[in-house]
């Protein structure tokens, strides 16, 4: 479903602030898997998905999704094929438009804007209908201005959203880090059900051990701009938290071996 | 009474202008300053089509295009060029002074013979009240061919606010609002935002080169100055019309800004019937303008005390 050969981003090229984001990745992902991306801070997780997504192009590599070579196309274009949820719940949802306005532009991602009247009477319907299933109360709220609701209520609807046409590929960014813990599982578990139910192919970032474990069917862990791990299978089943700290602790103790060899040979030698 | 229609049909012009800042910079957020050039790009062009002889609503409709191509132009910069969208809208509207200047070959166009969109409209008040020049308004005498005009004012400005308000509930409208409000997400949902603000902005100049347009047929000239300091009288209308209206409802803030603009005509012309000197006008609106944008946030200030100190 997705295909990523050997993509690398450097951001700030020739500058003192030159980072390079994504080193040569490679990653196949076939219909239905969902993948989590874990990674310590600037590990080019998130710069990760948003390659994918399209926010910028990458130096080099390729990306084919759903058999559409993307890797020239721009965010909007990409959106045709892609269901995205941000960190931020803020991003996901226009403030001043109503809870009905929202979704209803979300149910033509990707298709031609017609001066059809927006939502028509069956969109509506439908519309209030999974509204109603969320459970949280909005149903009567639809035409109350989506920046009035929290946080947890307003993701949970980015969701709906994101997965209101079925997407070749769903892309959650960290999606619950900014809500509280209940919220945050309401979000997960709301999420799990839908990726489940359409079978649908994701890529989650995530920064907890436990959603990593809890979720998915395989585990990416990637460390600069490189994936250094792949679990899947039994491995990604049998995968407790303490695996993949204990992973994390291996790299740090890596890099201060490098470190510290690093500053022996120093000491020896200059 | 001439005065007060007067001053009521050059408010419900200009309330097109007030529909054209609304679009800029409510929905998309964009103070675009391009508006005091198509202003004046719509009245000169109609002029100057006018007295060559075109007919009064082919010179309407050209006016109009004329100020929508100016916003695309601005649109353009500010997209594709990633030039700042005021500075964007300033470089618009310099270029467009000598424009101006050029469409209709000299600082001012008069157009006392030519027939305009608003002869028809005094013709018809003429005619719907068989020919007696005067008609009597709750024992005021109006003249029927001024009520004509105004009442074709009113009817017109009602019928854009009507097709604006259709626009954006269309999908392409809508999406065009989301635009505005979250460009992220709805570049998420598959928008192309930068052809859609493009597209906002043509629209937006567009119906404030049509309120030049109509204001040079009705006075009966355009002049190269005539768009200076627009942008904040449409923007004083925009915010009377929220005040009175205080609702999020689309159609419903249209209308105020509608509104907005015909009060804030009225209110200027009783000031400048008690004397008010005309040249201290544009300092009012502004301050006027600048009061308006500053006190919400006053009052919130002075309504909660600051919490300082104990938590």
């Amino acid at each position: 479903m997705l295909e990523i050969q050997r993509i690398s981003k450097t951001f700030h090229p020739g500058t003192p602030n030159e980072v390079a984001a994504l080193r040569q990745v490679s990653l196949t992902l076939e219909s239905g898997e969902f993948l989590v991306i874990i990674g310590t801070n600037g590990s080019g997780k998130s710069t990760l998905l948003n390659a994918v997504a399209g926010t910028f192009l990458t130096d080099s590599g390729s990306i084919v999704l759903d058999k559409h070579d993307v890797t020239k196309w721009r965010e909007h274009r990409r959106a045709s094929l892609i269901g995205r949820v941000f960190q931020n719940p803020f991003s996901g949802t226009a403030p001043s438009m109503s809870i009905m306005e929202n979704l209803a532009l979300a149910a033509r991602r990707g298709m031609p804007r017609t001066l059809g009247l927006l939502p028509g009477r069956t969109l509506r319907e439908a519309i209030r209908t999974r509204v109603r299933s969320l459970n949280m109360g909005l149903e009567d709220r639809l035409e109350n201005a989506i920046g009035s609701l929290s946080g947890g209520q307003r993701q949970a609807l980015t969701l709906l959203m994101a997965t209101w046409r079925k997407p070749k590929l769903l892309l959650l960014d960290e999606h619950t880090a900014a809500l509280d813990p209940k919220s945050a599982d309401q979000v997960l578990r709301l999420g799990g059900e839908i990726i489940e139910k359409e079978k649908l192919t994701t890529l989650m970032v995530t920064h907890s051990m436990t959603q990593a474990i809890t979720f998915g069917t395989r585990i990416i862990m990637m460390h600069r701009g490189a994936v250094l791990h792949d679990l899947r299978g039994v491995e990604k089943q049998r995968a407790r938290v303490d695996d993949l700290l204990g992973r994390f602790e291996a790299i740090r103790r890596r890099e201060q071996l490098d470190a510290g060899t690093a500053e022996m040979l120093r000491r020896q030698y200059v | 009474m001439s005065l007060l229609l007067g001053a009521f049909t050059i408010g419900l012009i200009l309330a097109l202008l007030a529909l054209g800042v609304y679009i800029s910079f409510r929905l998309f957020n964009f103070p675009d300053v391009t508006a005091e050039g198509s202003i004046t790009l719509g009245a000169a062009s109609t002029a100057a089509l006018l007295v060559a002889g075109a007919h009064p609503v082919l010179a309407t409709v050209v006016g109009t295009l004329a100020g929508a191509a100016a916003g695309t132009m601005t649109g353009l910069l500010h997209t594709r060029f990633k030039i700042n969208g005021l500075l964007a809208g300033i470089l618009v509207m310099t270029a467009l002074y000598s424009i101006n200047l050029h469409v209709m070959g000299k600082s001012n166009v008069p157009l006392l013979t030519e027939a305009t969109v608003f002869t028809a409209a005094e013709a018809a008040g003429l005619a719907l009240n068989q020919g007696n020049p005067d008609i009597n308004v709750l024992g005021w005498r109006v003249r029927a061919g001024e009520a004509g005009m105004l009442v074709g004012a009113l009817l017109f400005a009602l019928l854009i606010t009507a097709v604006v308000n259709w626009f954006f509930r269309t999908e392409l409208g809508t999406a065009m609002r989301a635009t505005g409000d979250n460009p992220q997400m709805i570049r998420a949902l598959g928008v192309n935002v930068e052809s859609h603000v493009t597209l906002g902005l043509a629209l937006s100049n567009g119906l404030v080169a049509l309120a030049g347009s109509l204001l040079a047929q009705y006075q009966g000239f355009a002049d190269v100055q005539m768009g200076i300091g627009m942008l904040v009288w449409g923007l004083a209308s925009v915010i009377i019309g929220e005040a009175l209206i205080g609702h999020s409802r689309l159609g419903l803030l249209l209308l105020g800004a509608v509104m907005g603009s015909v009060l804030f005509r009225l209110l200027v012309a009783i000031a400048l019937r008690w004397g008010l000197n005309p040249n201290d006008l544009k300092l009012i609106t502004a301050l006027f303008v600048l009061a308006a944008l500053v006190a919400p946030t006053w009052l919130r200030s002075v309504r909660k005390p600051k919490a300082t100190g104990h938590a």
